[in-house]
């Protein structure tokens, strides 16, 4: 009888003993919006690619010849067979125009976020460890961006160092910097304290040993869930501030600055080129929740973490 | 503790715009000035002097209330910019407004009816609202409601009180919507919190109706994480509205401030985005203080606070 019992329980781990890979995966399969996201993610990734590759086999001859070239014959056409989208007022086919945009949007949304948490998840680890004045005066810096709404931080340091997609990406980072330290410091006080920092000290690791190599994989995983969330939020300020004409500067293609380039033309046809905007910014929000979902959080605690950041 | 961040804060926007290129002299007086004119002018406006004396000169005109002349016009930009606050400031608030009275139903009444198909409905909308970008939602409304019902002004702000508020619907709608979405999923997710308490089941065993056991002992508990992240994306809503009125020409700091970074208006720019970040920490002082209100437990902490104090 015993024996019976054990015998079950042992083959109950067995089957249990799954990588954690194989956790994730099939949790995230579980979830149906999840893998809805992936999907679209992949291809909106594939898509940015592509277009790189594209211009570089054919040395910008398509670039050039149909996504910036200008046909005023073909001025606000509305959609056909050969323009599926119709054509911009300067006669561009829209089609063509988003997808080359893809990979603004995607790159420098990505871009920007990486940047701030490269600068930010540092700043933040060491407020953490160290503690005392050398966290209030971290900590207070951060309240200090973190006051300037960062849209605002973004567009004063576009007016400073004028408009470039190099500029664009330094300025989104400085406004995500805070966050990430935020983050980043909460999640090192947790950890600090536990007895395998005890011990790795005991061993004689330094300082900088016991922060990169005991410390950051424990307290990696809050700055990925920012990480997610915050992609989200840098594609639609890219697009705002490409809308305003400080971002991404015409004629490149960047979604954005679709609408700015005709935004006092009112055409119900505008809606068309909008829509493919809305669905990439819907797939990243998708994607965040999805994520966090897939990590543990219950529903309602993944709306809270996401309920701050929201643009 | 707000004052040492609002200082830092002008300190942050001061140094950034320091950095922006140009010279004031020659924007001011154009490019034909003789050299001695040019130099005289600096002097005037202490342009050579070292960073931390026009830091120093820029922070205290400012608690004087004078931020110095713009560029463009030669006008203090003070009065520029209290001619445009309120304006901004009324679209704030109906924003805010329409947000909570719209979010907090919608979110409460998804809550207490989780898994029906009225609360998939409720979700998706608010999922579909929050991933809108604004001047997409922006440019739909204007399309529906401007060009082809014809009920609203594609733009601009009406003189006269009938005028002002046909012409404010658009914008708030606009700046309310993605808040509303953002309030409702909070709401929702803090009373699913609270609803299945024990104190909610005594609430009803006491024989209270269904309304005051929602209204008034659910939400005592759930309106917290609510004013917190009106609090805390009052900032994203500062931001919207520099795109809202940018789209609909209303004459408020953010358009003010979109303008002025295309004149290369230095002054401007530095004024505006400091008195709007005043307006945000003030906010969300405002936000800590109404905690106080909702939760007994913050108000004895203040209270012990001040005793020790």
């Amino acid at each position: 009888m015993i024996n019976m019992f054990s015998r079950k329980i042992g083959k109950e781990r067995l089957n249990r003993v799954r990588s954690p890979l194989e956790q994730a995966a099939s949790q995230f399969k579980k979830n149906k919006m999840a893998v809805i996201g992936l999907v679209i993610i992949i291809v909106l990734f594939a898509v940015a690619f592509f277009t790189i590759i594209i211009d570089f086999v054919t040395n910008d001859y398509i670039y050039n010849n149909y996504v910036i070239n200008q046909n005023l014959v073909l001025r606000l056409a509305p959609p056909s067979a050969s323009h599926i989208f119709g054509c911009d007022e300067f006669g561009r086919d829209l089609f063509m125009r988003i997808l080359w945009g893809t990979k603004y949007s995607l790159f420098i949304g990505i871009g920007a976020i990486l940047l701030a948490m490269f600068i930010g998840m540092p700043i933040g680890m060491v407020a953490g460890y160290y503690g005392g004045r050398t966290d209030n005066v971290i900590m207070r810096l951060m309240d200090v961006i973190l006051a300037v709404p960062s849209m605002l931080l973004a567009m004063a340091i576009i007016a400073a160092l004028g408009t470039s997609t190099v500029n664009l990406l330094i300025a989104m980072s400085v406004a995500n910097i805070a966050r990430f330290s935020r983050i980043a410091r909460a999640s090192v006080m947790t950890v600090k304290d536990n007895e395998f920092i005890e011990a790795a000290r005991a061993i004689g690791a330094n300082d900088m040993e016991i922060l990169v190599k005991y410390i950051f994989p424990n307290a990696f995983s809050p700055n990925l869930v920012q990480f997610t969330l915050g992609i989200g939020n840098s594609i639609l300020l890219v697009a705002g501030l490409s809308y305003l004409g400080l971002g991404v500067q015409p004629p490149s293609p960047e979604w954005g600055g679709n609408p700015y380039n005709s935004k006092n033309i009112y055409e119900g046809r505008m809606a068309y080129f909008s829509i493919s905007r809305y669905v990439s910014c819907y797939i990243c929000r998708r994607f965040q929740y999805a994520w966090r979902r897939a990590e543990g959080c219950n529903g309602s605690q993944a709306e809270k973490v996401g309920s701050e950041f929201i643009v | 503790m707000a004052i040492p961040v609002l200082i830092g804060a002008t300190f942050l926007v001061f140094t950034i715009m320091y950095f922006a290129p140009g010279d004031p002299a020659e924007i001011i007086l154009g490019s034909n000035a003789t050299h001695e004119a040019l130099e005289a002018l600096r002097i005037k406006l202490g342009v050579n002097d070292p960073f931390i004396v026009q830091y120093g000169r820029f922070f205290f005109n400012l608690l004087r209330g004078d931020l110095g002349i713009s560029y463009r016009n030669s006008m203090p930009v003070t009065s520029l910019i209290a001619d445009r606050l309120c304006n901004t400031v009324y679209l704030a608030v109906s924003g805010i407004l329409f947000a909570v009275i719209v979010g907090i139903p919608v979110g409460v009444i998804s809550a207490i009816k989780q898994y029906s198909l009225l609360d998939d409905i409720i979700m998706f909308a608010t999922l579909f609202v929050t991933a809108v970008p604004t001047f997409w939602l922006a440019l739909i409304l204007v399309i529906v409601f401007s060009v082809n019902l014809g009920w609203f002004p594609a733009s601009g702000m009406g003189r006269g009180a009938s005028d002002f508020f046909v012409s404010l619907i658009l914008p708030m709608l606009t700046l309310g919507c993605g808040y509303a979405a953002l309030i409702a999923r909070t709401a929702r997710a803090s009373v699913l919190d609270v609803k299945r308490q024990d104190y909610i089941d005594t609430a009803r065993a006491k024989g209270l109706s269904e309304n005051v056991v929602i209204w008034r002992h659910m939400m005592q508990n759930a309106l917290i994480p609510i004013v917190t992240v009106i609090g805390l994306n009052f900032g994203v809503l500062l931001g919207g509205s520099v795109l809202t009125e940018s789209i609909f020409s209303w004459p408020g700091v953010g358009r003010f401030v979109v303008e002025s970074i295309t004149y290369k208006d230095t002054p401007a720019v530095l004024g505006s985005i400091v008195v709007l970040a005043i307006l945000f920490t003030l906010v969300n002082l405002l936000v800590d203080l109404i905690y106080a209100v909702l939760d007994p437990r913050i108000k004895s902490q203040y209270q012990s606070a001040w005793k020790k104090g």
